[in-house]
């Protein structure tokens, strides 16, 4: 430090009472400039309205056998499959040795509806929406980036890393499920 | 040139007045007065004509702000309504879409003119590092603005580069959640990107007011790329004003012209019709393709088969500008004098060209003809996919590789002594009479 006046306790180079204060006067400035900008970061996160829209019900009796209805939850698109029998013979028989993220069927349904799939409907690459009954693997296909999903929503080729996520559900009733 | 002697002699009493407290009309004339190598081409009037691109967008952007909802309920329609109830606003609008594309017409050129000439070679780095980050600043708030009329290209070119930042491992998600305001692209985000996009223009202004300094401290380049020593100013440079302002002056003329064929004749030719569809969270377009000025990094970004890979190389490829002060080993400046590295600058710039083709086509789909070959890893030899591949690598190479290599390698053309000597003693020496000495100015 250039500092060769106010060297009461420092000599020969050692770290002096005003090296002290200006370290600590810097790393007061900041610190407090820290809490300072926290505030307004966190005030980008989700807002309380946004969050208060966390949870929806949804009739399942509307879902006809082999159909897909696509619902919107949390402003993200929710698919409700209900599958044929070969469909779900089709995904539980699939071989985990040939998945890229290795999930059983029956850990995607709840136990006792194996023939209703809910599942998130970005693709888990760029949050695309797959197209239903398109792909190599009669699931969906994703047109952005060519991801094949298959019957069980899980991925199998392309670019995208995981299988379609499965949000958080349970059945209220045997018709009534709440998402979230 | 960062010594050049002020000639400024303040006339009035007011000016006298004001040179003493504020010198202001000192420092635009002292601008007007630099003195600038008098071999500059009309590859060195991009700067201006890029001066004159933020100006248009900045006031163009202010007056649309007037007459813009950001709101999803509003957005669409208030740009419905800019386009047909505002006075004028439709020229306006198509003023200020068009001028993006044509700001990074001129961007692309003026860096290319600066990795011919090695405009980034020492001493002129931080120009160049300050031009990258400019460049950086202009892809953001492109993209940001591209959001704002709320069409379905708007919503899901958010909703897939907004992804981008999911691919960050264990980061992601939460910053992918504050980033967007919500578990997914709406009100907060649509408004927050506004609130951005008036931002970042003024940053990138400031972003100019360093290049333009850093260019006047290290001195321009030129076509040559020697450096002008002291005594050879008076020969080898003229004043800015009037020379080079003619010359910037008649090359925005030109740029204009073409500015207005855009605006008057085929506003939407660079658009792209899914825009005109209102956002639709539920609904994917077939196909989704960024801007064409995005295009070439959006193709890096879909060669790389791994999700995180292609976030890295497609930031990566605009990263590696920053560090290419460094990766050229070459003493000479000017490509001129290195045709070995003329060829590859040949290349490097088709290469740019069929990234560009490559990000608008289905990776899938075949280059030439119809016909399968064979599969190769993950996809048929003939396809998007697999020319992409070659293109990308081919881009890290030119940097990477080439770069560094040749510079050691090659046998560079002799250099000229002074910047007048090739046209003093080329077979094309139409006069060897000096111009005009640089005449003083008032």
């Amino acid at each position: 430090m250039a500092e060769p006046v106010v060297t009461e306790n420092g000599e020969g180079g050692d770290a002096t009472r005003r090296d002290f204060i200006h370290i600590a006067a810097g790393a007061a400035a900041v610190g407090a400039g820290a809490m300072l900008v926290w505030p307004l970061i966190n005030s980008m996160n989700p807002a309380a309205d946004t969050l208060a829209l966390a949870s929806i019900e949804f009739d399942m009796s509307k879902v006809q056998e082999g159909q897909q209805i696509v619902i919107k939850w949390q402003g993200k698109p929710v698919f409700v499959r209900y599958r044929t029998a070969a469909e779900i013979q089709q995904a539980t028989s699939t071989s985990m040795s040939m998945l890229k993220d290795p999930q059983a069927d029956g850990d995607r349904v709840k136990e006792g509806h194996q023939q209703y799939l809910v599942l998130l409907g970005n693709c888990t690459h760029l949050g695309c929406i797959p197209t239903f009954g398109s792909g190599d693997y009669g699931g969906w296909f994703c047109p952005c980036h060519g991801s094949h999903y298959d019957t069980s929503g899980r991925i199998r080729k392309g670019p995208a890393p995981t299988n379609l996520v499965v949000p958080e559900y349970a059945f209220l009733s045997d018709t009534r499920i709440k998402i979230g | 040139m960062s010594d050049h002697e002020s000639t400024y002699v303040p006339k009035s009493g007011v000016e006298k007045w004001l040179d003493t407290r504020l010198p202001i009309i000192r420092f635009g004339a002292d601008y007007m007065s630099l003195p600038t190598p008098r071999n500059l081409n009309y590859w060195y009037t991009f700067g201006g004509i890029l001066m004159l691109c933020l100006v248009i967008q900045i006031a163009t952007g202010v007056i649309l702000a007037m007459h813009y909802v950001p709101t999803t309920a509003m957005a669409f329609a208030s740009v419905e309504r800019i386009m047909r109830d505002v006075n004028g606003g439709d020229l306006i609008r198509y003023t200020h879409a068009n001028g993006a594309s044509l700001f990074f017409i001129a961007v692309y050129l003026h860096m290319l003119r600066g990795l011919y000439y090695g405009s980034y070679k020492a001493p002129r780095e931080m120009i160049w590092i300050i031009g990258c980050l400019i460049f950086f600043l202009m892809i953001a708030t492109a993209f940001l603005g591209y959001v704002l009329p709320w069409g379905q290209m708007s919503y899901w070119g958010a909703e897939v580069i907004t992804n981008l930042i999911g691919a960050i491992p264990i980061i992601g998600e939460p910053v992918l959640i504050w980033l967007r305001g919500g578990p997914a692209i709406d009100n907060a985000t649509l408004n927050r990107f506004f609130s951005l996009h008036y931002l970042l223009p003024f940053v990138i202004a400031g972003c100019v007011v360093l290049h333009l300094w850093a260019l006047h401290t290290a001195g321009q380049n030129n076509p040559v790329g020697i450096l002008i020593p002291k005594e050879r100013e008076k020969k080898d440079t003229l004043p800015f004003h009037p020379y080079f302002t003619v010359k910037d002056g008649f090359a925005i003329i030109l740029f204009l012209m073409l500015f207005a064929l855009f605006v008057f004749f085929m506003p939407n030719a660079l658009g792209h019709p899914d825009n005109a569809i209102p956002a639709n969270p539920l609904v994917t377009p077939a196909h989704i393709v960024p801007e064409w000025y995005m295009l070439p990094f959006y193709a890096i970004l879909r060669a790389i088969p791994d999700k995180f890979g292609g976030v890295l190389a497609m930031f990566g490829s605009i990263g590696v500008l920053f560090i290419l002060p460094w990766l050229d080993t070459s003493k000479v400046r000017s490509m001129r004098y290195r045709p070995t590295m003329q060829a590859f600058f040949v290349v490097f710039v088709v290469v740019g060209l069929i990234l560009g083709w490559c990000g608008a086509q289905l990776p899938d789909a075949p280059v030439i003809g119809t016909f399968q070959t064979f599969i190769l890893i993950d996809g048929d030899l003939n396809s998007y996919l697999w020319l992409t591949r070659f293109a990308t690598l081919y881009y890290f190479a030119f940097f990477f590789v080439i770069m560094p290599l040749v510079g050691l390698r090659e046998t560079p053309k002799p250099i000229p002594a002074t910047i007048s000597e090739p046209v003093l003693t080329g077979s094309h020496a139409m006069s060897s009479a000096a111009p005009a000495q640089a005449e003083k100015k008032g």
